[in-house]
């Protein structure tokens, strides 16, 4: 009876997939709680202080501790909240993240992919478009003047910074042709000759970053990526100084910690669609590894390595970048937005399109 | 598919009931999206991929959002129901319902013949986007351009309008 039922290709599908969809979920969540506390120590450092260093070795168990707090503390709904709205706004920070991860191949296909759609980069900017609700509904439900003004900067911002990162995902699809995460990622594969110095030959990794026409796109789309996370420097919803907190400004427990997840979980993700799209994936030399050449992409868990070590190298980014720079001034925020990311996009869209048609994607 | 189709249009239909029915306008704009989201799935069981995720990205993701933003900006609370104007336009509205209901009954009692299994249906590898883009590019080259022209002058018209009273409003202060 149920060898027969497993011998239909649908049902091995379903169940790989809630397999890989539930380890996938409580690794971010795993992750995720460990950021928190990366983020906390990195800052530290960079302030020059030592982080949370109390709870078990070097602070490690810091984070399990900040987690049962959040658990243990009074929930409070403001009155005249909208009470359904409010208990929903938090579900709606965190879902879209958790979707898009399922499009995204953190290793070789079909093993580290849940599934393989011809509209994955369509489905990461859906998702990243319907994350604008939880944090303005959010700050529309707690009934609070801040709460709400943080809310609306979010929606205003999100927005015009979602245009210029559509704009620069486009040179990507004109260079592999598909809209598959999968198949972005296999079109840089290898590697490819630069030159050759002192009768030595140069590789490069076939990357998107590295063929001119993708390095704007690649630096927008960082730039936009901040701006959608509403990570500083583009932090503004939250703006402490002048709006308390913002739009998480009357939440608190765990569904304040919803937002937090919510935002690292965001982080995650953008970081991931950005190394898809830009780094090559899960892409990278195989150093060897498996009797290989040095470009050869060795074993499959050599890929899932690569991705981790760039996911990595991409979250330490994120956080160096919050504690360095100051926030934007909001018209600054809006300006750069339009008048800048937005033109340079789309040149850059007719400069690649021009290029590709005339040499070809790989050139 | 069946199962996923009737769950999907169950939910189209009593979202979209819940859009008109609900007293307060947030509510309501969030059914819409709920409304928007059902529908972009019944496109996705049609094989239709890129008008699923479209329907996402510029219905659920932009416009709601505009019309929400909007909306709270307003701080409206409850509906106006009372005035000699609002019952004229609910008059107009139940009419057209019934016009709507009446049109939508003896189109139900013809006798529909299923169509030939969908012929035009690409290949599952490279999927629709190819084809649309093919076609939007090709044979409807014409009014793709022509929709394109048409939003340029509306979003040129919407940024005239507003310098305009800034500027106006400038002069009397």
């Amino acid at each position: 009876m149920l060898a027969e039922l497993w011998s239909n290709p649908a049902v091995q599908t379903l169940t790989w997939a809630l397999v890989k969809v539930l380890i996938i979920l409580h690794a971010m969540l795993g992750v995720v709680s460990y950021l928190i506390f990366a983020e906390r120590k990195i800052c530290g450092h960079i302030q020059a202080r030592v982080g949370p260093n109390r709870v078990g070795p070097f602070g490690l168990l810091q984070p399990i501790a900040d987690v049962l707090k959040l658990l243990f503390k009074e929930e409070f709904i403001p009155a005249g909240a909208n009470k359904v709205v409010f208990h929903i706004a938090p579900i709606l920070a965190v879902f879209p993240a958790i979707v898009t991860f399922s499009v995204i191949p953190m290793g070789p296909p079909p093993m580290f992919v849940v599934t393989d759609i011809n509209v994955g980069l369509l489905l990461f900017l859906a998702m990243s478009s319907l994350g604008v609700y939880g944090i303005t509904l959010g700050g529309w439900a707690s009934n609070n003047k801040y709460a709400l003004l943080g809310g609306l900067r979010s929606s205003a911002q999100m927005i015009s910074y979602e245009l210029a990162m559509g704009l620069s995902t486009i040179p990507v699809l004109l260079a592999s042709s598909t809209m598959s995460l999968v198949g972005i990622v296999q079109a840089q594969a290898g590697a490819y000759k630069v030159g050759t110095i002192a009768g030595f030959d140069l590789f490069l990794p076939n990357w998107g970053i590295f063929h001119w026409y993708l390095v704007l796109p690649f630096v927008i789309f960082l730039i936009t990526a901040f701006a959608e996370t509403n990570r500083a420097p583009f932090d503004l919803p939250e703006a402490e100084g002048e709006l308390v907190a913002g739009f998480h400004t009357e939440y608190s427990s765990m569904k304040w910690a919803l937002f937090f997840l919510g935002e690292y979980m965001n982080m995650l993700v953008i970081s991931a669609i950005a190394i898809t799209l830009f780094l090559g994936g899960y892409h990278g030399p195989g150093l060897g590894i498996g009797g290989g050449g040095f470009w050869d992409p060795g074993p499959a868990w050599m890929g899932l390595v690569w991705f981790m070590v760039k996911l990595g190298a991409f979250m330490f980014f994120f956080i160096w970048v919050r504690w360095t720079y100051p926030r934007l001034r909001y018209d600054q925020l809006m300006n750069f937005g339009w008048k800048v990311l937005l033109p340079a996009a789309i040149v850059n869209v007719l400069l690649a399109g021009v290029w590709i048609f005339l040499k070809g994607p790989r050139a | 598919m069946i199962p996923l189709f009737l769950g999907f249009a169950a939910m189209l239909v009593i979202t979209s009931l819940m859009v008109v029915l609900h007293k307060n306008p947030v509510t309501s704009a969030l059914f819409l999206v709920l409304s928007f989201s059902s529908l972009a799935g019944i496109y996705l069981l049609l094989h239709a991929e890129f008008l699923g995720m479209v329907q996402i990205v510029v219905y659920a993701g932009a416009i709601m959002v505009l019309f929400l933003f909007v909306i709270m900006y307003l701080n409206l609370q409850h509906d106006v129901e009372t005035g000699v104007q609002i019952a004229v336009r609910r008059g107009i509205g139940w009419l057209a319902g019934a016009v709507l209901l009446l049109a939508g009954a003896t189109l139900l009692r013809r006798g529909w013949a299923l169509g030939p299994a969908n012929e035009m249906l690409p290949d599952e590898a490279s999927g629709n986007v190819a084809a649309i883009g093919k076609v939007l590019y090709s044979r409807y080259l014409f009014p793709f351009e022509i929709t394109s022209i048409l939003l340029l002058v509306a979003m040129i018209g919407v940024i005239i309008i507003a310098k305009g009273r800034a500027r106006s409003a400038g002069e009397t202060t």
